[in-house]
């Protein structure tokens, strides 16, 4: 079977130098060029499967969102591919993404962001049919409104009122429907639970499950709440600063996870169990991608770092079936 | 005589459009070393149950009735100068955003020594002194470095730490930390949480936990209030709270976190949302979303009562427990 989307080798880098005079620093008699980068992603290799939810989980800052983003053709690479069905689109331009972007929508964290507020919810959710749909008549594409509004649980007539009318959970839901109505394949979901309560986010997760089973949606979800991904996700891939360091099953990852950051990371949920394995400690704190550290990213932390760790970057290599980028786990060190 | 006693408190915000209560009824107590969690959902008053104990409400909102019982004086009817000494001195506040909270022009030794000034005669060696002792307790390395640095020049985990330290400055009775670590990162905020789970115990501090996470507060209070539009509806040993909730709502809220064993099938949803303050429906506030609710749901409110496992507001609860 082939991947929906592929992410090859994936870099981004942001510049924070400022423009040509910020960049000029005069030292000993000499005036310097001096260019200093945020370097986001440092080569992701990652595949979404047909009709799975695979799911990124990471700290802030780890280049989640900038995964998302890149595929979605919001950033562009500074190097690397994307291919969406063996079909490279991250340098096509903007006319030739026009056909994909009906076929890979995003839903976005903050939905009292994300939503226009002086256009009513009609307005919003006609929009994206206006672009990718336009032989379609007035009182059809309201019918589709109307269909797509019913089936994420938000009343039709309602079409008519501005997002402020709305509570979280409800904008939610409309950011749903505007992303499911041009009927796309793949979804994008950055973080779409983290702003809403619980009793909210339960509801919203269900309705992305039912719009997975009814349409066949592939979801690449983004979000650092590890017990949502337990529930939903199908495959997990941990990240930290800007690299991949495991890519496995949900279950074998929750189970039998290997990497030591993601031990560490899942050892830190706060959960309902009384007992609850002891929290693993890191060492110091998540350094800045600005000057990233040689070798293994997670070097500085790690309580099994060596040498190797400290020269050589480790790269994900398949134990099990989980990929891990690790040489405590190759060589067999880490249990 | 508790430490600090809530006795039947209102809150009541004066809007243009008439005045809406954000909290109704409160009554609770904290011991000293006790560790009290309030949850609830955003809108459901925990906050503002907060910020009324040490008297922070400010307009259009007010304390319209009740009283905060600390050592036996009754913080509403302090005066502002009064209720300055109290604040920081003997009960501290920790607030959600570390960036929010610490003054950026100001350097950390600057804003911890200001504290100590301000309500002690003590001298700025002195005060120095003080800062770095708590700076050490809340575990920061090379604390002397830190004083000079501006709060921009730390992560948000250390700034948390510092907020912590800040708070313990005059060594108060009770911490009242308000969504401490929602802006933090999981492994951060395990390790706040750890700290101001020790500190409680070696120091035997009060501390009044404010969350919506469930899962945090189990595992740092021994004792649960739950709160749903401005009023408690469920109070007990949180162990009973997660294992064995009695209101409808506590079980919903419970059964809706995503959990293990059941991965993939649908999560258990209560529908709607919380109304707001300004529409509450007739008799208990829940009844709209609760699928037990009866007629009478609908007229009466129902009060909350004490039984074996603890207080609920709910009458299917009393009818369970009085009629076994």
């Amino acid at each position: 079977m082939s991947s929906l989307v592929e992410i090859k080798n994936l870099y981004k880098r942001f510049p924070i130098h400022g423009d040509l005079l910020d960049q000029l620093s005069f030292k000993g008699g000499k005036i310097h060029l001096h260019k200093e980068y945020v370097h986001a992603i440092n080569g992701v290799d990652l595949q979404v499967e047909q009709g799975e939810a695979l799911c990124i989980v990471g700290e802030s800052g780890c280049g989640k969102s900038t995964v998302a983003r890149t595929v979605m053709g919001l950033l562009s690479p500074s190097k690397g591919e994307i291919h969406y069905q063996q079909q490279r689109i991250d340098n096509l331009s903007a006319n030739e993404m026009m056909a994909y972007r009906r076929r890979m929508q995003m839903i976005f964290q903050n939905p009292y962001a994300s939503l226009n507020p002086r256009m009513t919810i009609t307005q919003t959710l006609e929009e994206p049919i206006k672009f990718h749909q336009p032989q379609l008549s007035r009182p059809e594409m309201l019918d589709k409104v109307a269909e797509v509004m019913q089936s994420v649980g938000v009343d039709p007539s309602w079409g008519v009122r501005f997002p402020h009318e709305f509570s979280g959970g409800q904008r939610q839901r409309i950011s749903i429907a505007r992303a499911l109505i041009v009927d796309p394949e793949f979804i994008v979901a950055d973080e779409p639970i983290s702003a809403l309560d619980v009793s909210i986010q339960a509801q919203v997760l269900n309705l992305l499950m039912d719009a997975q089973q009814q349409r066949g949606l592939t979801y690449l979800f983004i979000t650092h709440d590890l017990s949502v991904v337990e529930h939903f996700g199908t495959r997990v891939a941990v990240m930290y600063l800007g690299t991949i360091c495991e890519i496995a099953p949900t279950q074998q990852l929750f189970g039998k996870p290997k990497h030591p950051y993601t031990q560490a990371l899942l050892s830190a949920i706060p959960n309902l169990e009384d007992k609850k394995p002891d929290f693993i400690r890191l060492q110091g704190e998540v350094p800045t991608p600005v000057n990233l550290p040689t070798g293994c990213v997670f070097n500085g932390r790690c309580p099994h770092a060596n040498e190797r760790c400290r020269q050589q970057v480790p790269e994900l290599t398949l134990t099990d079936t989980t990929l891990v980028a690790c040489h405590g786990v190759e060589e067999g060190r880490l249990a | 005589m508790a430490l600090l006693e809530v006795k039947n408190l209102q809150v009541k915000f004066g809007l243009r459009t008439g005045e809406v209560s954000a909290l109704r009824d409160v009554s609770f107590t904290l011991e000293r070393g006790q560790r009290l969690g309030i949850v609830g959902e955003s809108g459901a008053g925990k906050s503002v149950a907060g910020f009324a104990i040490i008297n922070l409400i400010s307009r259009p909102g007010y304390i319209a009735s009740g009283e905060v019982l600390f050592d036996g004086k009754d913080l509403t009817s302090l005066t502002a100068e009064q209720m300055r000494y109290i604040r920081g001195n003997r009960i501290s506040m920790i607030f959600q955003d570390p960036m929010m909270t610490l003054n950026p022009v100001l350097s950390i030794g600057e804003q911890m020594m200001e504290s100590v000034l301000t309500h002690t005669s003590k001298s700025k060696a002195e005060a120095r002194e003080i800062a770095l002792e708590k700076l050490r307790l809340v575990q920061i390395p090379s604390p002397e470095t830190r004083l000079e640095q501006y709060p921009h020049e730390l992560s948000g985990g250390m700034r948390q730490r510092i907020i912590i330290a800040i708070a313990l400055l005059l060594d108060p009775d009770i911490i009242i930390a308000d969504e401490p670590t929602t802006a933090l990162d999981v492994t951060i905020q395990a390790e706040v949480m750890d700290l101001l789970l020790a500190l409680c115990k070696n120091q035997n501090l009060g501390l009044i936990l404010i969350t919506h996470d469930l899962g945090v507060v189990s595992q740092v209070t021994e004792q649960t209030i739950v709160m749903y539009a401005g009023r408690i509806i469920e109070q007990a040993q949180t162990k009973a709270i997660i294992n064995d909730a009695q209101h409808p709502y506590t079980r919903g809220l419970i059964s809706a976190l995503p959990h293990q064993g059941a991965a993939g099938q649908r999560l258990y949803q209560i529908p709607g949302s919380m109304p707001l303050p300004s529409s509450l429906p007739s008799g208990c506030a829940f009844h709209p979303r609760c699928e037990h609710a009866q007629s009478r749901c609908q007229q009466h409110m129902p009060p909350l009562t004490e039984n074996e496992k603890g207080k609920a507001a709910c009458f299917l609860v009393d009818q369970r427990t009085s009629h076994p």
